[in-house]
């Protein structure tokens, strides 16, 4: 049983892509479709979720993800409330429990939850009442759903559909939960190839599992490629026991112009952002013709709106039942 | 006091035993296995017919938290929990608050063990000062004190040479070391067994190469030090094998396996459930039949609970916060005998390795029906089914896999020293 599905198999919260079908994901691109133009409207807002109250719970710092959530939720009318807790007040005083438990008594309706721990979502959603959606905006290094919906989202636009594709996610695969879900995401929806490219220090063990094919070079990785997405490499990551020199990372897997012509001709460029210019991409790349770093952005605004009205419509249709 | 045990399937490895028969107890000893023996008057006859009748058994590790831990479970809590699942000796882990790393520790010990009245309890000593891993700690009084073994617990030790001057100094009095193979680097951010289950689930792995590395750097030092050594809780296949070798080449060392990793494998860990979170972490299908086959065939002598009780703040968390670890007094015996029924071993095999092998590995007088030897008994129902629950848990800690399951097999008697100290029967 898919702990973020009701009896009637409809989202009631959003915590993973895995278990999740094409016909599920597939709802919430097209749904993001419908919303995408309430934010090129002079006046932008529905009044979907007016009344509601979202809480945004970050544990762990976040600039655009946050950002976009709260748009999304003020785009939908909801009231919204951003509560960045440093990992160090919960391990001091008040345990995770008692948290939920505090903000459950202010009558919040929806969590948004960032936890540094991959399973926190899981964990949350088990804890709080029927009647709370819980959303994940990133745990740990398991997953990052509504960054992997934002990002098919810019591909189906781009590309119009998946059949065939061959999609390269090249960077941190191992740190990354933006990775973990994209893969899933990307093979529920039926491309031709998922494929992770780094260092094997950068490579999770037995991520074939998964349904990635491992490169470790770049130019392998690429070739003929319909979608390039770089990850960012975290600062920590760099001279440490896993990578020299963010200049030799570069040297060995940055994305240039000359490796991304080894890519096909109409590939897209893609980065959840923030970019590390001269790291992982460069900046004629990252600013050039084929990239929708950008788009990336704006979509995630409209995906989060559907996600939202997605899981709170769920639990509106279980109160009325 | 004499007591006339009565008509339960005996099965006691050590004496080559299976058969119904009585069992006659005078004072703390054993008299026989059979016939009453000429005279015998027993003051107290219980009737046991189709139940199994066992040495109690005896546990090589478990965190009886006190002291210092008594929010989770206390000596006279956990003492009792393992009389209720049949164990009639439990080491205790140098784990506590203090250490055991001296011996007014292990007097307090021994004194709540004394009050509790239940299994009897032997200290395990710390092996450097503190569970530091810096200075070696005072082994010489540990011993004297009664402690039956040294050991670093499952805290790794950073420096080899550390580790290489405490086994030497263990072998010069004759000390038998209780090693955890663990790597300090290779172990010290993991929190599950690396593989395709932790890479899905984004949780940091603990590599198959931390206990291999650790059970060759281990064997190494065995073979320099001349120390008496005892592997605890493998949880690789491959270790097993180095284990054999060893022994084949006349090396002085034992292992066990936690019955935890013989039951279930990374997968079980499926959505985060803390309940999986264990250490040593359960590894993949393979490594569990390879740890299943090593018991078969006796490579493996011991099975371990690794009894260890907790709070359920501690389980109350994200995976990876968790407390790891789990309270398996209470269901050690539906646990063991779900792998008998399914083929993993044979009942007798399963039975010596939670009395004849440790007893062996401790150096111990019980472990065995034989005459004039401690009367240390368990007796179980194998087919009565019961729910775990909250409530029918003695252990203070509930933190276990099995909770709201039914299960089969239930001990109903536990004597230690002649003394009955459990009994539901009638």
């Amino acid at each position: 049983m898919n702990q973020q599905l009701d009896e009637q198999g409809r989202l009631k919260h959003f915590l993973t892509i895995e278990g999740l079908s094409r016909a599920l994901l597939t709802e919430v691109l097209d749904s993001a479709e419908r919303f995408a133009p309430v934010g090129e409207r002079a006046v932008k807002n529905v009044p979907l979720l007016r009344g509601k109250t979202v809480v945004n719970l970050f544990f762990e710092p976040s600039t655009r993800t946050r950002t976009t959530f709260e748009l999304a939720a003020k785009r939908l009318s909801a009231d919204i409330i951003n509560l960045n807790i440093a990992a160090s007040a919960t391990s001091k005083g008040e345990s995770l429990t008692d948290t939920l438990r505090t903000l459950e008594a202010m009558q919040c309706d929806m969590f948004v939850v960032r936890h540094q721990n991959s399973g926190a979502a899981e964990f949350i959603a088990d804890q709080v009442a029927p009647h709370i959606s819980v959303i994940n905006a990133g745990d740990g290094r398991h997953q990052h759903p509504t960054q992997a919906m934002l990002d098919m989202f810019t591909i189906r636009r781009a590309k119009q559909h998946f059949d065939g594709l061959v999609v390269a996610i090249v960077g941190d695969i191992t740190h990354s939960r933006v990775a973990r879900s994209e893969i899933q995401a990307l093979n529920t929806l039926g491309v031709a190839e998922v494929r992770v490219v780094g260092p094997k220090t950068l490579i999770p063990t037995q991520v074939e599992a998964l349904g990635a094919k491992v490169f470790n070079r770049i130019e392998d990785g690429i070739a003929g490629a319909d979608v390039v997405m770089m990850l960012r490499l975290q600062q920590e990551r760099m001279n440490s026991p896993l990578l020299p020199s963010a200049q030799e990372y570069f040297q060995a897997y940055g994305l240039t112009e000359r490796r991304l012509k080894l890519a096909a001709n109409d590939a897209v460029v893609m980065h959840p952002g923030p970019i590390n210019r001269g790291v992982e991409i460069d900046s004629a790349v990252a600013d050039g013709s084929q990239s929708v770093i950008l788009h990336q952005v704006t979509h995630g605004i409209a995906v989060r709106m559907a996600v939202m009205s997605l899981v709170i419509g769920t639990h509106a249709a279980a109160g009325a039942s | 006091m004499s007591l006339c045990l009565a008509g339960a399937r005996v099965i006691d490895p050590a004496t080559k035993t299976d058969k119904c028969a009585n069992v006659y107890i005078d004072g703390a000893r054993i008299v026989k296995v059979g016939r009453a023996p000429k005279g015998f008057i027993a003051d107290e006859t219980i009737d046991l017919r189709g139940q199994i009748l066992t040495p109690g058994f005896i546990e090589l590790g478990a965190h009886l938290r006190e002291p210092g831990l008594e929010h989770k479970a206390t000596i006279a809590s956990e003492s009792r929990a393992a009389a209720a699942g049949g164990f009639t000796s439990v080491c205790c882990t140098p784990d506590t608050v203090p250490v055991i790393d001296n011996a007014s520790v292990v007097e307090h010990i021994k004194q709540r063990a004394r009050s509790a009245r239940a299994a009897r309890v032997l200290c395990l000593g710390a092996l450097t000062h503190g569970l530091q891993g810096d200075v070696l700690a005072e082994m010489s009084a540990l011993k004297a004190s009664g402690c039956v073994a040294v050991t670093n617990a499952d805290h790794a030790i950073r420096d080899t040479a550390v580790l290489r001057h405490a086994l030497a100094y263990a072998a010069s009095y004759e000390l038998t070391v209780f090693l955890h193979p663990l790597d300090y680097w290779l172990n010290r951010d993991g929190r599950m067994h690396e593989g395709a289950v932790s890479t899905r689930l984004g949780i940091p792995g603990i590599p198959e190469a931390d206990e291999i590395i650790a059970v060759n750097r281990d064997l190494t030092l065995v073979e320099e030090t001349g120390v008496r050594a005892h592997f605890c809780r493998l949880s690789s296949g491959r270790s097993i094998a180095l284990i054999a070798r060893a022994r084949r080449a006349g090396l002085p060392v034992t292992a066990d396996v936690a019955l935890s990793n013989l039951l279930f494998t990374d997968r079980d860990v499926g959505t985060f459930d803390p309940n999986y979170h264990l250490r040593p972490p359960l590894r993949d299908r393979g490594d569990r039949t390879r740890l299943r086959t090593g018991i078969k065939k006796r490579d493996v002598a011991a099975i371990c609970a690794n009894h260890e009780p907790h709070d359920a703040d501690a389980k109350a968390t994200p995976f990876s916060l968790s407390a790891p670890g789990v309270s398996s007094f209470d269901t050690f015996i539906p646990a063991l005998l779900s792998l008998v029924e399914r083929n993993a071993f044979d009942l007798s095999t399963a039975i010596a390795a939670v009395s004849q092998a440790p007893s062996e590995i401790l150096g111990l007088e019980a472990g065995s029906l034989a005459a004039d030897t401690p009367a240390d008994i368990c007796v179980f129902d194998p087919a009565r089914e019961w729910v775990v629950s909250n409530d029918s848990i003695t252990s203070a800690g509930k933190n276990t896999p099995f909770l709201h399951q039914t299960v089969r097999g239930k001990v109903t008697l536990t004597v230690i020293d002649g003394r009955i100290v459990y009994n539901t029967n009638g």
